[in-house]
């Protein structure tokens, strides 16, 4: 058993990470999406490594089940599946990768230098859901209501946002008509830098 | 018990890290909307997966914090997903594009 499980991780780690990556790098925004699928699923395997099964199954329900098929959703709604020609990078994007490998590095030695590195873990039994279950209806059930109230104002407020406005939505379509002139006009200014 | 896993605490930490790491990135360096929530998305399970180690390595056998606080920070996350991409549409509306670098009214 122990044999196995270092080199269940370093399948689960190598296929987490590249994923990852291709997610974050990919020009195709259809692609990425899917691989960050795959980074999502990879994440839940390493918590059913963990012998967090309830929160791995979570994990699969609400992120590759909503979270990545509403992100697919966005990138149909908003005609970005093609693509991009431009360049898909933000013109400061070396000092974006310089403050990620810095936090990476700070975070790194953070770890090394900690006690804790290299704990092993004690044994204990994996929490059952009915563990979980009564701890949310005891004592976390406060927080499980403010969630419920969360999840109910995001959600109806997330269509409110998205809604075409019913009765100022045809009164603001003529103001729409002066966007591509000034869509067409800013392309012009970037070249001018 | 699924794993009887001998592997030291820090080797999730680094792979946490690493994971938060590219989100950073990404959320930086793309210029479309969408793959910023996408970075940010993988920051946040960077953390949640580092809750999930720290309670595993936990030697209280009876502490449950790190599950509750990993389903309370999906749920969470669900929310700030849903409320996201529903501004990007609007903003898609509004402007025709979800390049950040268009998005620039604001500029002084």
């Amino acid at each position: 058993m122990s044999h196995i499980t270092p080199i269940a991780f370093a399948i689960i780690t190598a296929l987490t990470l590249v994923s990852a990556i291709a997610a974050m790098s990919l020009r195709h925004l259809v692609h990425c999406a899917l691989c960050l699928a795959v980074t999502l699923a990879g994440i839940a395997a390493l918590y059913l490594q963990l012998g967090a099964a309830f929160v791995g199954w979570a994990q699969i329900l609400v992120y590759i089940g909503a979270v990545a098929i509403l992100i697919v959703f966005a990138i149909l709604l908003t005609r970005s599946s093609e693509a991009e020609p431009r360049p898909i990078l933000s013109p400061y994007w070396g000092v974006g990768i310089a403050i990620a490998v810095l936090v990476f590095g700070v975070l790194a030695k953070a770890i090394f230098s900690s006690s804790l590195a290299g704990r092993l873990p004690p044994e204990k039994a994996d929490p059952t859901v009915r563990e979980i279950g009564n701890q949310l209806m005891t004592g976390y059930v406060l927080p499980l209501e403010v969630i419920g109230l969360l999840l109910t104002a995001a959600a109806i407020g997330a269509v409110i946002i998205a809604m075409k406005d019913s009765t100022s939505g045809r009164l603001a379509s003529p103001p729409i008509v002066p966007e591509p002139a000034q869509k067409n006009a800013r392309p012009e200014t970037p070249p001018a830098h | 018990m699924i794993s009887q896993d001998h592997l030291p605490l820090h080797y999730y930490l680094i792979l946490s890290a690493l994971l938060f790491a590219v989100g950073l990135a990404g959320a930086l360096t793309r210029r479309n909307a969408i793959l910023v929530l996408v970075g940010i998305e993988l920051m946040l399970n960077a953390a949640n997966l580092n809750f999930i180690a720290f309670w595993r390595y936990n030697p209280n056998p009876d502490s449950l914090i790190g599950i509750m606080f990993v389903i309370f920070s999906i749920a969470v996350a669900a929310a700030e997903a849903a409320v996201g991409l529903a501004l990007i549409i609007r903003i898609y509306r509004h402007y025709h594009t979800i390049n950040l670098d268009k998005m620039d009214s604001l500029k002084g």
